[in-house]
């Protein structure tokens, strides 16, 4: 035993059995966690689904009834797209749900906004932040009802310069503490309904891709 | 040889990866805003150390002295990436929690140290037995820590417990403090050095105390010693003449 691990090929040869093993239990453990894994995230999609596009509002299902648009919307991952979630009640599409991010005090907050076909807004929703605990996680609807301000707003009911916070001269509280936060979900919002409203007809209609 | 007593108390107190070695501070400032975030992370880390422990004592034999840097780091994070994807799978709501950090564990150092100042010299019962006591004591300090950052900053106790344990386990999930503002210091990491520093101070005066009080001891059984030696020689003098 000795004398072999002497030899200069011993090591490259250990190394790659290990790596070798090493590789193949990965493959074993992620075949067989692949599907529970993709299982519980579809769950948790649902979940931030529902938050914004009450379950009573549409009669298809969301998950499936999807189409991926490429226009530039600020931060988002152009490569990926922008995800539309179409909620149709009765074979017409009523609301589409897409996720949208802002950048706040510190980094990405995910924000789930679901919009019905006139353009105004059911609900927003912060799916995740890392925002200051106190401060900046007003955003989150179980500390504060800060996000519900936004059912109902659209394009046409407020101006451009009323998507603001108020110390900007727009319609939204910031916090006590926390401007950045709250200036960051209202641009992101703004930014996502924008887009909504230039590309609605293709959001709304386009058949989803089958297969 | 293998004293698995000593070994435990070393894990565990005497040779505390925290306490004593001041390794793992990242992740344990980073996850400790609450004690159930503690108790999960401690646990994903004590599987990781126990297993790598287990693994890299079973190969210590083939393991060559040259290359075994880069093999203990590759099955480190082979285990690593095994737990994350079980705890992804089966822990869902829990790895949303600690997802960012589990992947963190494999820089995690007392690891490596373990691997290397014990798994590899030893076989492999001390070395799980070594694993095992140093995650315990791991844990031990994340929960602490956590329990007192949590109770501080927002006046709740093992919040969520029922999300990493188990439904049954939600009586733990406490409210100590009714209508309590928060202490945002306590939530953000200094709050976290701040509680370590405390805790630190607290475990060194406990083991001044226990080696003043033997020392004390010590002393009495030596004066008793002398004395009783006295006694006998007053006796042996009396007895002379």
């Amino acid at each position: 035993m000795k004398e072999i691990k002497q030899k200069m090929a011993y090591h490259p040869i250990l190394l790659g059995g290990i790596a070798l093993i090493a590789g193949a239990m990965l493959v074993f453990v992620d075949a067989g966690t692949r599907g529970p894994i993709a299982d519980r995230q579809a769950e948790d999609l649902r979940a931030s689904l529902t938050q914004v596009v009450p379950a009573s509002a549409y009669d298809n299902n969301l998950l499936e009834d999807t189409i991926v648009l490429h226009y530039p919307l600020e931060y988002a991952d152009h490569v990926a797209g922008i995800t539309f979630y179409r909620a149709r009640l009765h074979g017409k599409a009523v609301a589409a749900a897409f996720e949208v991010i802002g950048m706040g005090y510190s980094g990405v907050i995910r924000i789930m906004m679901g919009v019905r076909s006139d353009g105004s807004i059911m609900a927003v929703r912060v799916i995740a932040h890392a925002e200051t605990p106190g401060l900046g996680d007003k955003i989150e609807e179980a500390k504060s009802d800060w996000i519900t301000h936004f059912a109902t707003m659209s394009l046409e009911k407020l101006t451009r310069q009323q998507w603001a916070v108020k110390k900007d001269g727009g319609e939204f509280d910031q916090f006590s503490g926390a401007t950045i936060t709250p200036r960051a979900v209202v641009r992101a919002v703004h930014k996502g309904l924008a887009y909504f409203n230039a590309h609605r007809a293709e959001i709304l209609e386009t058949e989803a891709p089958h297969g | 040889m293998a004293d698995y007593r000593q070994i435990m108390r070393d894990g565990i107190w005497e040779n505390n990866v925290v306490m004593v070695q001041m390794l793992a501070l990242c992740p344990l400032l980073a996850v400790t805003s609450t004690a159930t975030n503690g108790l999960g992370m401690g646990m994903a880390t004590t599987a990781v150390l126990l297993a790598s422990n287990l693994v890299i004592s079973l190969l210590r034999n083939i393991i060559s002295n040259e290359v075994r840097i880069p093999v203990f780091i590759l099955l480190i994070a082979t285990i690593v990436t095994l737990v994350d994807l079980t705890m992804n799978a089966f822990l869902h709501d829990l790895h949303k929690v600690l997802g960012l950090f589990i992947p963190l564990i494999v820089t995690n150092c007392c690891i490596l140290a373990r691997a290397e100042s014990f798994a590899s010299k030893q076989s492999p019962g001390p070395a799980a037995m070594d694993g095992l006591m140093a995650g315990l004591g791991f844990t031990l300090v994340l929960v602490v820590l956590g329990g007192v950052r949590e109770i501080i900053g927002s006046g709740t106790l093992f919040a969520n417990a029922s999300l990493l344990l188990g439904g049954s386990f939600s009586f733990l999930d406490m409210r100590l403090l009714d209508d309590y503002r928060g202490f945002l210091l306590m939530v953000l990491p200094s709050g976290g050095f701040l509680a370590l520093g405390f805790l630190l101070a607290a475990k060194s005066w406990l083991d001044h105390r226990k080696a003043d009080l033997e020392k004390a001891a010590a002393r009495a059984a030596e004066i008793a010693a002398i004395n009783a030696m006295n006694e006998e020689n007053a006796l042996e003098d009396g007895e002379k003449p």
